[in-house]
């Protein structure tokens, strides 16, 4: 074990596999000379030069419709696009091609390629650059989706996104590069489609992905004192979505909450209401609850901003509305 | 926003990592490039040392200059110190932590100024995230740039009042919605009837980077096709944050338009004279029914891409040097005083003001009011909506609740 950030964990992993596989190519905005927005691909242009980490003109959809061709002819493209929102100007080479080439093909040629960008708001970057749009590829089938809530996850998941011979959006989060953890040393390779149970608990269960998991723990601890044992899933994988683990933890604890920093709308919490509805109604205490983030477009002042999106405070009265509701004593 | 990008880009996050790769200074493998020459065709008025010269495809242009008296030639050096003046004071204060973040145009005041200045009051401005410069010239208060980057309002001013829409941070985006409104000045009959006040150009701002974006691209095709009464104005200021040209384009800018079907012409961006000669052409001859033009104005970013950007990591120090032999001030400041146009008086008064307009935007932009929570929810929508309604209630209800200790 070593204890390292989200963003040391991603930069490892990516480094492993490029030296596993020379099929392993990169592509994106500012990651060779810049060696990445966020650095994840810090000292890789001088280590694999530039057959390998491309810096590419400023156009999303070029470089991943390039990648998804490269990733046709047996490369296995990591694409960084800046951020989440940006992806929406490669969405059609993501959603009709990357997810769609194997089907529509005939089995011919697989897409093993992977999309590494980071969603989420709180860092006062306004609307268009702030937005958690992860439902918009969990919904596609042909794409799967992975957002990793610590820096183990990072790594096992990254590292099962390369080598996955299907298109994989990977989720990562702008708050969470500097988050640190133990992550198990030597090759670890994840499970796409599975959840973990991020903290055990009895009375209550707190569903969450990515940051807000973070979030959700935060919370657990702080019940943990008032004698109430939050149970914490952690999703992992949005798409395969493991509804095994949610509906056995709801089956268990009888209430649940969903935190997700998406808007309420058709957001991740519609489908893991349903799901609970699906799969654990005759169990439930209580209506599923959801907290996520406002429905606007995220404001740019720091304090409406705040406001936005959802809080510990906001999940920490969620969690007691439930308790309540269900005449929990505490 | 704040874009990294930003933000136009998003906060750059410059967290510690270790890599036994990792290098600090300029990549392996990136000449230092002579990125100062733009060709023989570039059109050029003042020289480096402000010295009258005619250079490069510069013909059609002369005319224009002729025409300009002694006061236009001052109150266009007004313009570049005090929009320089502007933007120093925007870089301060997001570093004391006053504003979210500042893309500075440090050594593209002439491009922008001279642009600015050749537009019509009626011709409208399409920005990208760093034309504060466009902005003074059509009239808008700096403060509301200010607020607008402060994050205290949504839509820092009002577009219609002054013909210049909000700052577009996604890369290439407004190229296509200035071409769309050329489309629709062309269906309101405001194009080639000869009336002065009547017709009107539009003008996309973008730089060398958004060459390559797909939305870049298809403007040019639909302006082509159109025949749009739209200007194209690219700001090849030698980076997109780290790319330098080389990474954006093998064709600069103002050689492709000609496949697009219409002109283009390089100007040096560091030329006042000359960006506002070959821009008034441009609008002439777009609101007179005679199409698009694409006009590249060669310039530098003396500063880093934003507030976020530390660009001694990509960049040689020996560039910038070299571009400072070229600073569009003090150019224009030769220029005036080797033609006797203006004296030390008028220098002195121009600073004077400088510091008063800096002053006033310092005390401005720290007064200003965080927005109330609930407005939020005001401009989701053009027409109010009951489940907007009801989702501004409960906010409020919800904080009353914590004030009240519920
Ligand atoms: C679609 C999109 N991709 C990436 C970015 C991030 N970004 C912001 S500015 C910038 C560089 C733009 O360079 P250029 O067009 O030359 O303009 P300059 O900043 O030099 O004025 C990039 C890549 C963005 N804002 N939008
Ligand atoms: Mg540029």
């Amino acid at each position: 074990m070593t204890e390292m950030t989200y963003r040391q964990a991603l930069h490892d992993t990516l480094r492993a596999e490029m030296l596993r596989d020379d099929a392993v190519v990169l592509l994106g905005e500012e990651i060779g000379i810049f060696e990445g927005s966020y650095k994840i691909t810090a000292g890789m242009l001088t280590e694999f030069g530039d057959q390998r980490v491309i810096d590419t003109p400023i156009a999303e959809e070029g470089f991943t419709g390039a990648a998804v061709g490269m990733a046709m002819l047996g490369l296995r493209p990591v694409v960084e696009i800046m951020t989440l929102n940006f992806t929406l100007l490669a969405i059609d080479q993501i959603v009709n091609h990357g997810a769609k080439i194997f089907g529509m093909f005939g089995g011919q040629t697989s897409v093993p390629m992977v999309i590494r960008t980071p969603g989420g708001g709180g860092q006062q970057l306004a609307a268009t650059h702030s937005q958690n749009l992860e439902v918009w590829y969990a919904h596609v089938p042909g794409l799967k989706v992975v957002a990793p809530s610590n820096p183990a996850d990072a790594k096992a998941l990254l590292t099962a996104s390369i080598r996955d011979d299907d298109p994989v959006l990977f989720l990562e989060n702008l708050s969470l590069y500097n988050t640190k953890g133990e992550v198990p040393d030597g090759e670890q390779v994840g499970e796409i489609g599975r959840a973990a149970i991020a903290r055990e608990g009895s009375d209550i269960t707190v569903i969450s992905y990515s940051r807000a998991t973070l979030i959700a723990l935060e919370v657990a601890r702080q019940f943990e004192s008032e004698g109430v044992s939050v149970e914490v899933v952690d999703l992992r994988s949005l798409r395969p979505l493991d509804r095994e683990t949610v509906c056995a933890s709801v089956r268990k604890t009888t209430r649940a909450v969903v935190l997700e920093d998406d808007w309420l709308t058709y957001g991740v919490g519609a489908e893991i209401a349903a799901t609970i509805q699906e799969g654990a109604f005759d169990r439930l205490d209580a209506p599923v609850r959801r907290v996520a983030a406002a429905e606007v477009p995220l404001p740019y002042a720091k304090p409406l901003e705040n406001a936005a999106l959802p809080t510990a405070q906001d999940l920490t009265k969620v969690v007691g509305e439930v308790l309540d509701a269900t005449r929990f004593t505490r | 926003m704040s874009d990294q990008d930003v933000a136009p880009v998003p906060e750059r996050d410059l967290g510690e990592i270790s890599s036994p790769h990792h290098h600090e200074t300029v990549a392996p493998g990136v000449p230092v490039r002579d990125v100062t020459d733009g060709g023989p065709e570039m059109v050029q008025f003042l020289d480096a040392d402000g010295k009258r010269v005619s250079r490069g495809n510069c013909e059609p242009y002369e005319p224009i200059l002729e025409g300009l008296d002694p006061e236009t030639m001052r109150s266009l050096y007004r313009d570049l110190v005090l929009v320089r003046r502007v933007d120093a004071e925007g870089h301060a204060l997001q570093r004391q932590g006053e504003l979210g973040l500042w893309p500075s145009l440090l050594g593209q005041e002439a491009a922008q100024v001279g642009a600015g200045r050749a537009m019509s009051t009626q011709d409208y401005a399409f920005p990208g995230y760093r034309e504060h410069g466009v902005a003074w010239c059509k009239g808008v208060p700096p403060l509301n740039l200010l607020g607008m980057f402060r994050g205290v309002n949504h839509g820092g001013w009002d577009s219609n009042a002054n013909n210049f829409h909000l700052y577009t941070i996604v890369i290439g985006n407004q190229m296509l919605h200035a071409t769309g409104y050329a489309m629709g000045v062309q269906r309101d009959g405001a194009v080639g009837t000869g009336d002065p006040s009547r017709d009107t150009a539009v003008m996309a701002f973008t730089g060398d980077g958004g060459t390559a974006q797909g939305d870049y691209n298809e403007a040019l095709v639909f302006a082509s096709v159109a025949h749009a009464p739209v200007v194209f104005f690219v700001q090849n200021n030698q980076w997109a944050i780290s790319e330098p040209n080389e990474r954006q384009f093998r064709v600069p800018p103002y050689q492709r338009a000609k496949g697009f079907g219409f002109p283009g012409v390089r100007v040096d961006g560091n030329d006042v004279l000359a960006v506002y000669a070959v821009t008034k052409h441009a609008l002439d001859e777009a609101r007179s029914g005679q199409g698009p033009t694409l006009i590249e104005a060669f310039t530098y970013r003396m500063g880093a891409h934003t507030t976020s950007d530390d660009p001694t990591k990509y960049r040689v120090s020996a560039e910038v040097d070299l571009w400072r032999e070229k600073d569009p001030i003090k150019r224009m400041r030769s220029h005036l005083e080797r033609e006797g146009i203006a004296d030390p008086a008028f220098f002195d008064g121009i600073d004077a003001e400088a510091d008063a307009l800096a002053a006033e935007i310092r005390t401005g932009c720290q007064n200003m009011p965080d927005p109330e929570l609930p407005t939020m929810f005001d401009k989701v929508y053009a027409e109010q909506h009951p489940v907007i309604d009801r989702e501004r209630a409960e906010l409020i209800a919800y904080h009353a609740g914590f004030e009240e200790g519920n």
